[in-house]
């Protein structure tokens, strides 16, 4: 009803794929995903066979982007229980950021599709909710596993009467962290799209630079955040 | 009739919400920026420090914003009130 506005983009369409009845796939958010964990996969497999100990190429890069996961980990949960959480905050950063820079990188709009159209995944809502439900399963069992029951000592923590308060915090985390990574990939590309329909030539680079810029900080929040929910259980 | 009404009022309401989220995280990024000079001005070897540790906190006002747009977006291409 009011896509004439946007020219191109429209939010909430989707190539839907009916497996049953109330059961349906947003094909497009399913293709761009499966292809940023092949491609990061890629990248990491690449970068680590064939180790060298004088690195070059694609092991620098490599190497440069475990030792930033390396600090978000440290500076969040201390350098006594990082080593186990490292890998989650890896995937959850990598993949966000992949995601991300695959919506502003890549081309989309070339290819045609009969709905919806392929961008970030992260565009999708139902995306950035798996990897919030995924970043607060990630700090009940690093609780649970370090902590064991005394977890839930957790909820009372610097007086009783705070035990609600400390309920619903755990369901308004999740919550924060779904809606500040959609809305702001979101923010980024109805922006560069209405930028576009109005003016489109030169004048959209640089919002799209400063959409890249944002979407990597974007991808380093979330995983601070994750980062921080976790060492603030186990401290 | 209703349904026009509604639609007229869900785009208002979009409007009210991005602005007035944008009104306070505005002020505070403002504010935030404007110690992160004067702390840069004072002490220029700890500009790198300064400027991630900004950039973090500008990012999360930044969200603040986020929530009135996802508000606006949701009133916008998913009313939940429209027919």
């Amino acid at each position: 009803m009011y896509t004439f506005l946007l020219s191109k983009i429209e939010v909430g369409s989707h190539l839907y794929l009916n497996i049953t009845e109330g059961l349906h796939l947003h094909l497009e958010t399913v293709i761009v995903s499966t292809l940023v964990v092949f491609a990061v996969s890629l990248f990491l497999i690449l970068g680590t066979s064939n180790l060298q100990r004088v690195p070059g190429g694609l092991q620098n890069i490599v190497e440069v982007v475990f030792e930033f996961v390396k600090s978000i980990a440290v500076t969040q949960m201390g350098p006594s229980y990082y080593g186990q959480f490292l890998p989650f905050i890896a995937t959850i950063f990598l993949f966000v950021l992949g995601s991300n820079w695959a919506g502003a990188l890549i081309p989309w709009k070339l290819i045609e599709l009969p709905e919806g159209e392929l961008s970030a995944p992260t565009n999708d809502i139902n995306t950035t909710a798996m990897l919030a439900i995924l970043a607060s399963l990630g700090y009940f069992f690093a609780g649970f596993k370090i902590k064991g029951i005394g977890y839930f000592k957790r909820y009372i923590k610097p007086a009783a009467f705070l035990l609600p308060i400390n309920i619903v915090e755990d369901f308004t985390k999740p919550l924060s962290l779904n809606f500040r990574l959609f809305g702001n990939v979101v923010a980024d590309e109805l922006t560069v799209a209405v930028i576009c329909s109005l003016v489109p030539f030169i004048v959209p680079v640089p919002i799209m630079m400063l959409g890249l810029f944002a979407s990597s900080i974007q991808a380093l929040i979330f995983a601070t955040l994750a980062a921080n929910a976790i060492g603030e259980v186990i401290e | 009739m209703v349904d026009s009404i509604v639609s007229a009022a869900s785009v208002i309401a979009a409007a009210i919400a991005v602005g007035f989220a944008g009104l306070g995280p505005g002020i505070g990024q403002g504010n935030a920026a404007g110690q992160a000079v004067e702390g840069i001005a004072r002490q220029p070897e700890a500009e790198g420090k300064i400027r991630g540790t900004l950039l973090l906190s500008l990012a999360f006002m930044e969200s603040l914003t986020i929530y009135g747009l996802v508000v606006a977006l949701s009133l916008l291409f998913a009313n939940p009130f429209a027919g």
